[in-house]
């Protein structure tokens, strides 16, 4: 199933700059997977050393957050789409 | 959500004439009329950061007629502010931001009260100056600061204008855990040191503080006024180049280590540790090489793999000599095109993207000696090739 993720410019220098790409899967869990697996240098920004999703990123699909709904088991049908939604600090040099 | 008012009556003064004539444009408006006006006179407003944002913010707040402003910085204005942060001008280099500041807001309002501290916001002094205003507006450029300037607020019972910007997006929100979420509902943790490049590294587009920073002015006045819709429970997403506006649903998160249910977090904490800016990793550390050491290097005639991993605008800024170009998104997929019997040097512009992109070729197996350029083609400017320029 082709599902749409949303993809914010913080991110965008792992997905040849594109602002949309689609992959697929049957949950937020499986079509994050689909899409890391595409972009393999996205990985490292998406998950941490243990596998589970980084949690500066949210994943919103529509306008919810997949955490008020089913979390990355939340189901996905074509046609859908997500959003990534890292935080984003500014201008400083420290952080 | 409507909020009401966070200014209590008791607090409220009346309008000279002149105020009046002053704001007549706002006392025209009768959901702020002459209450709201006195509201916005008895109001104290703390601004963190005299930055991007923290110029749209101490700007609009003053010509508002906010009658305390407290403004936060530790900075000077460097050239590079400039293209973004109106509220200094060119014969401010070098000046604290802060006494810029407050120059220009007297010359806009001289009504104004005007709290300038000229120091770094931390865990030590935050409750302090934040306890004595009703509005805090977040104009902080990064994640310590963000952190810290949330949890005071959630402590203290205060709202939080939160706004934040990278290259042509901004985000936006109302942050008040008494009537809904805090910024750590969203985000419960930042990302690591380096994982997400800074503006000073992504660049930003100078008009996108002031869209941010003047809708997060506009949320402090209706937060005094009182009645008005807010963001709370709400973030706006921005997208200056695609002019685009979204919203999404923010919940407060019953597990939040702050303001949810059980919260663990009862009293400020050591912020540089919580963004892992003094921790370290697990990883082992990278290795280094100065522009100097590189440039000996250089004149030994060392063997060496130069990469540059900066984007295609960036190099067209500066070039870097010897180099060949793999972006730092690539290096993964790349990994092929390198030669693990000759020493690899990673160059970006300060530095900091280089390390993730050996930690990525790490990641992906490469067993050859990797090196990072410390401080990036900056130093190689500063301390090698005086003719190049900085950026």
């Amino acid at each position: 199933m082709a599902i749409t993720i949303l993809i914010p410019t913080a991110l965008r220098a792992f997905t040849d700059g594109k602002a949309e790409v689609e992959a697929a899967g049957g949950t937020v869990g499986g079509v994050i997977a689909d899409f890391a697996a595409r972009y393999p240098d996205i990985r490292r920004h998406l998950y941490d050393e243990n596998g589970a999703l980084r949690s500066f990123i949210n994943i919103y699909a529509g306008d919810t957050n997949i955490k008020s709904l089913n979390g990355l088991n939340t189901a996905v049908k074509d046609g859908d789409a997500l959003m990534l939604v890292p935080a984003i600090a500014g201008g400083s040099r420290r952080c | 959500m409507l909020i009401d008012s966070v200014i209590p009556k008791s607090r409220l003064t009346d309008l000279t004439n002149e105020e009046i004539s002053r704001y007549s444009r706002h006392l025209l408006l009768p959901d702020i009329n002459i209450e709201g006006q006195k509201r916005l006179k008895a109001a104290r407003v703390l601004i963190v950061g005299t930055g991007g944002l923290g110029a749209p913010l101490a700007l609009y707040l003053a010509a508002a007629g906010v009658g305390t402003l407290g403004i936060v910085d530790f900075d000077f204005v460097e050239e590079s502010n400039l293209q973004r942060q109106i509220i200094h001008g060119t014969r401010d280099i070098g000046r604290p931001k802060v006494a810029s500041a407050k120059d220009s807001i007297r010359q806009i309002n001289p009504h104004v009260k005007v709290n300038e501290y000229n120091v770094m916001l931390t865990a030590e002094n935050a409750l302090d100056i934040i306890a004595d205003y009703d509005v805090v507006a977040d104009g902080t450029d990064n994640y310590q600061t963000r952190y810290l300037v949330n949890d005071a607020c959630v402590l203290l019972g205060k709202p939080n204008v939160y706004g934040s910007i990278f290259q042509f997006e901004g985000q936006a929100s109302v942050f008040y855990a008494k009537e809904g979420p805090c910024y750590r509902c969203l985000y419960p943790s930042p990302p690591p040191p380096g994982l997400v490049p800074s503006c000073s590294e992504g660049g930003v587009i100078g008009v996108l503080p002031g869209v941010v920073g003047t809708i997060q002015a506009g949320e402090v006045i209706k937060l005094i006024v009182g009645g008005a819709n807010t963001l709370t429970g709400r973030l706006l997403l921005f997208d200056q180049w695609q002019m685009k506006f979204r919203e999404l649903k923010l919940d407060k998160d019953p597990a939040c280590p702050i303001c949810g249910k059980k919260p663990t977090i009862k009293k400020l904490i050591d912020y540089e540790v919580f963004c892992g800016l003094n921790k370290p990793q697990g990883e082992k550390p990278v290795d280094t090489l100065t522009a100097l050491e590189l440039k000996e290097r250089f004149d030994r005639g060392d063997r060496l793999q130069i990469i540059d991993i900066r984007e295609p605008h960036e190099r067209a800024i500066v070039k870097f000599p010897y180099a060949r170009y793999i972006p730092l998104g690539q290096v993964a997929r790349r990994i092929d095109e390198f030669d693990p019997s000759v020493p690899a040097v990673f160059i970006c512009k300060i530095g900091q993207r280089s390390i993730f992109a050996i930690r990525a070729l790490l990641d992906a197996g490469y067993a050859g000696e990797l090196y990072n350029l410390k401080d990036g083609v900056n130093a190689w400017a500063r301390d090698v090739d005086k003719t190049l320029p900085q950026y």
